[in-house]
């Protein structure tokens, strides 16, 4: 077995592991930690498959921030987890039922029978100062173009959605309220008030 | 030599296991979002398989273009889970049949 | 001359219908006066013109005129167009149809002069006169069948002018049913001209019968027919709705619920003939089938002689009248048949002239009587209203063809064409119009001696009060006997044995009778004379001797008479049960037929399954569907892993 296979059953076997354990554990804190690991098992499979850039990107842009997000509000939420754990076991068999006829389907499917190596050869390797991330960037800003432009739309659209969705204004915070200052007029703050002269006696 | 069903394979566990994960925490939203991501992730494990044994690019540049929604979509579906929490002070999805005309 | 004889095509049919316009739209404004002015200048403006295209045309002898004036539009290569088609048989329509029109509009002033819808009614004539020029204009089957429908329309319209009168709303209704029946019949003749012809022209179709002619259709399995056979029989079934042959006649006699001016224009003169004029235009399609000529000739035969038998027994002097045409259109119709098509329309202008002559006296009659049509009410006319009965005297003695009057000259050819004809069915015709002569007779002096000869059977104040009508109701009486006496010695030469007709109508050598007779005609006074030693004059005045003996010198004999032959009379008086048989068995059945659609078809089909029945099903099933509607996200999710399943398991299982 060579270096490469082994690579791979070990992560893929970390991932299924790891897969399995964020669908089952209590705490969303770990479940979100071993959604991580999946990742990272993920990022290695596809440095495997050649897809440095893309490998890469998954580790930054997945575990470093997405699932940072997900520690956030887990934690941010104060969640009562035993009511949100209701009927999993009582769920777990149908579950698991549906998961492996599907499971045995989808092998079925994709198995060696369709996508083997008599059918689909090991590509040649790429030579060793090949560039993925160039490779990537070549078709990513010629040949679509347009649809990353659209990509970085919704991105926008995205953090402009989030951020309204979220924002609030409490009714006790102060402001400040340029506008307001500006529009003052002198009468609004000065009052002037004719009184007699006091007269010591 | 490790053939493409192989991943094909790994993919299509990581598929049936994220719709486990629906059936199972089926109350809890923030654990479907999870299962969510790791759908998205088995779907992208196919194309880079894909890209790879037929050597065509285009495969990866989808994944660039998933990663991007999938990110959106986290980060739109998580606000409005904060925004849920705060009105109903819960996450519960047996709380939330309002869907129900 | 010729390039503005397009312009005077155009305006001969545009002026009537400005005048109609302006008495319909703004009679308000207008007043009464301006509604006759309007539409009377219209008409005789059209009837100037109409007479300068006919001297154009008979007397100048130009060269038909055959143009298109407007393209309606194009569909497939088919044309729809407004076009003209001005030949001798046009131009002379047009001159009848605007001459009796204008005759009709001056003589309107006087009946109508108390009516309430005298603007409407001015209206409604003219647009007729714009009609009917367009249908004898015509060019092409489509501005033909438009004309045809124009004047039914306006026939309806006018037969139930007085629209608070029951059975006016009743006449008006069935007139407008028959009507439906016979223009099916014409649309379905036009559709198989489209179908075999490929165009509406007729002069292209005229051309073109070559390819057609020995052409079968199966109109049920296993039978075929001639196609123009069918054609010509399918047109001809829309000119017996519209020349109320038998049995398509019921709604003539009740049309003289309109008022009599109408009944003299559209219900005598014009509209009526338009099947006639029609069947005489296609002449080169009916000459090319000779079934088609037998059924006709048949049919005409059948309505002339026995409608005429009607008008004997009838005591409303408008129905007699009415009657007479009736049997008159057999007599065209007959001559049609006989392809004497020349003769047919040479009687069918004199017939326009003393038909209208006719009803205009019996309606200056009416206004004399206050509205009183009852002729066993009347009597002694003659000394109160002299210019009504001298010109009545001369439009009963052109009806009944007496020789030096205009009907004698026209009539005489008939017979004696159906007489040389050897159509199958000509035998039986000839029978049937020499015998109606004597019929014509005897119903004409009938109504003639009861109402202006005899003793005085009208009341007392009636009788006070009875003078001669105004001046615009005699003018027009003057204006139509002329015609009605001189028209027929003047044209009898040209138009029933000449050539007047050559290139406007087709008759092939071996059915040319008229052509046959032309060689004994030696000018009208010959032909005059020699009627004397003929069948058909004695028969005429065997007719008006016996209608003097039992109306004049014993008037009890017809009241003994109807008791002997008691059955005989019943039928009549009952029209033969024509129309309690159409009541019963059309109108009836098709009420019954449309209640059974109605319950069953409309009330149980469309309301109960279709439309209640969806709203139903909709309910029952949306409250199934809406049971799956929870609310819960993760059920829709299973919904869509199941769907997932599903889908994977047809790529598995495949």
């Amino acid at each position: 077995m060579g270096i490469e296979k082994f690579v791979f059953y070990f992560f893929a076997l970390v991932m299924v592991a790891s897969a399995t354990m964020v669908i089952t554990v209590r705490n969303p804190v770990q479940a979100a930690l071993f959604l991580v690991l999946t990742f990272f098992s993920s990022a290695i499979i596809w440095m495997i498959l050649e897809a440095e850039f893309l490998a890469i990107a998954l580790v930054l842009v997945y575990v470093g921030a997405v699932m940072v997000l997900f520690l956030f509000v887990v934690m941010m939420l104060d969640i009562n987890i035993a009511r949100l754990r209701e009927g999993f076991i009582r769920y777990l068999p149908f579950g698991a039922v549906i998961a492996v006829v599907m499971a045995g389907m989808l092998i079925s499917m994709v198995g060696s029978k369709n996508f083997g190596l008599a059918k689909f050869a090991e590509p040649v390797r790429h030579v060793a100062n090949y560039n993925n991330t160039r490779e990537l960037g070549l078709v990513l800003y010629t040949k679509y173009v347009y649809p990353f432009e659209i990509a970085a739309v919704i991105l926008l659209v995205a953090i402009v959605a989030a951020i309204a969705l979220t924002l609030r204004r409490r009714p006790t915070t102060k402001y400040q309220k340029p506008e307001e200052q500006i529009a003052v007029k002198r009468d609004d703050r000065v009052r002037l008030v004719s009184m007699n002269a006091e007269q010591k006696k | 030599m490790i053939a493409l069903s192989e991943f094909l394979i790994l993919g299509a566990i990581l598929f049936c296991l994220s719709v486990a994960g629906i059936f199972l925490n089926r109350k809890n939203v923030i654990i479907l979002l999870m299962a969510i991501e790791l759908m998205l992730l088995a779907v992208n494990m196919n194309f880079i398989a894909f890209s790879h044994y037929l050597g065509d690019t285009a495969g990866q540049v989808f994944v660039f273009f998933i990663l991007t929604v999938a990110a959106a979509e986290a980060a739109i579906g998580l606000a409005i889970l904060v925004v849920l929490f705060r009105s109903k002070r819960t996450i519960n999805v047996d709380d939330l049949d309002t869907l129900k005309g | 001359m010729p390039d503005n004889m397009q312009t005077i095509y155009i305006w001969i049919v545009l002026a009537p219908l400005i005048g109609s316009i302006i008495a319909g739209l703004f009679g308000k404004k207008v007043g009464r006066a301006g509604a006759h002015w309007a539409t009377i200048i219209g008409v005789a403006v059209a009837c100037i013109l109409s007479m300068i295209v006919f001297k154009h045309m008979v007397i100048d002898g130009a060269k038909p005129f055959n143009g298109t004036v407007y393209t309606w539009l194009v569909s497939d290569g088919v044309r729809f167009e407004v076009g003209f088609l001005i030949d001798k048989l046009s131009a002379m329509m047009m001159v009848v149809v605007t001459f009796v029109s204008l005759m009709v509009h001056i003589y309107t002033i006087g009946y109508m002069h108390d009516d309430p819808g005298y603007q409407r009614f001015f209206s409604y004539i003219a647009l007729f006169t714009f009609s009917m020029l367009m249908l004898v204009m015509s060019n092409n089957f489509m501005q033909l069948f438009f004309g045809w429908e124009a004047v039914g329309l306006i026939s309806y319209l006018l037969i139930g002018f007085w629209f608070k009168k029951e059975s006016a709303i009743y006449a008006n209704m069935k007139a407008f049913l028959v009507n439906r029946v016979g223009d099916f019949g014409f649309l379905l003749g036009i559709a198989g001209v489209l179908m075999y012809f490929g165009t509406l022209d007729y002069a292209t179709v005229f051309a073109n019968t070559g390819p057609v002619v020995g052409k079968t259709i199966q109109v049920f399995p296993g039978s075929d027919w001639s196609v123009l056979s069918l054609i010509c029989i399918s047109l001809f079934i829309g000119a017996m709705g519209k020349s109320a042959q038998v049995p398509l006649h019921v709604w003539l006699p009740d049309s003289m619920e309109g008022p009599t001016p109408i009944s003299a224009l559209i219900h005598a003169a014009t509209m009526v003939t338009a099947g006639i004029y029609m069947v005489a235009r296609m002449s080169p399609l009916f000459e090319l089938s000779e079934t088609a000529l037998s059924v006709v000739i048949i049919i005409g035969a059948i309505t002339a002689f026995f409608m005429g038998l009607l008008g004997l027994v009838q005591n409303d002097i408008k129905r007699v009248v009415a009657y007479s045409t009736l049997s008159q259109l057999g007599y065209m119709t007959v001559a049609l048949g006989a392809s004497a098509y020349a003769a047919g329309i040479f009687h069918l202008m004199t017939h326009a002239f003393f038909k209208a002559l006719l009803f205009l006296g019996a309606g200056s009659v009416i206004i004399a009587m206050h509205h009183e049509q009852d002729m066993r009410k009347m009597g002694g006319l003659r000394k109160y209203m002299p210019i009504t009965w001298i010109t009545s005297l001369i439009g009963s003695l052109a009806l009944i063809g007496t020789p030096g009057f205009a009907g004698f000259y026209s009539k005489d050819s008939i017979i004696e064409a159906v007489g040389h004809s050897h159509i199958p069915g000509a035998g039986f015709a000839y029978a049937a119009v020499l015998s109606g002569v004597f019929i014509t007779a005897l119903y004409s002096f009938r109504m003639y001696f009861l109402v202006f000869h005899g003793k005085e059977r009208m009341d007392e104040h009636t009788r006070s009060h009875l003078h001669e009508t105004p001046w615009v109701v005699t003018i027009p009486l003057i204006l139509l006997a002329i015609p009605s006496v001189i028209i027929g010695f003047i044209y009898v030469g040209d138009m029933a044995f000449g050539d007047f007709f050559e290139g406007a109508i087709t008759v092939l050598p071996k059915h040319d009778v008229l052509g046959a007779l032309a060689e004994e005609y030696h000018g009208p006074f010959s032909m005059m004379f020699h009627s004397l030693l003929t069948l058909p004059f004695w028969f005429a005045a065997a007719g008006v001797a016996l209608a003097w003996f039992l109306y004049m010198k014993r008037p009890d004999i017809p009241n003994i008479i109807q008791e002997k032959l008691r059955f005989v009379h019943q039928v009549l008086d009952n029209k033969y049960y024509a129309d309690r048989f159409n009541e019963i068995v059309f109108a009836g059945g098709s009420r019954l037929l449309g209640k059974v659609l109605w319950q069953n078809g409309d009330v149980r089909v469309i309301d109960g399954v279709i439309i209640n029945g969806t709203a139903r099903t909709v309910g029952i099933i949306s409250g199934i569907v809406r049971r799956i509607q929870t609310g819960f996200l993760y059920n829709y999710a299973f919904a869509m892993i199941f769907g997932l399943m599903f889908l994977l398991a047809v790529f598995v299982l495949r």
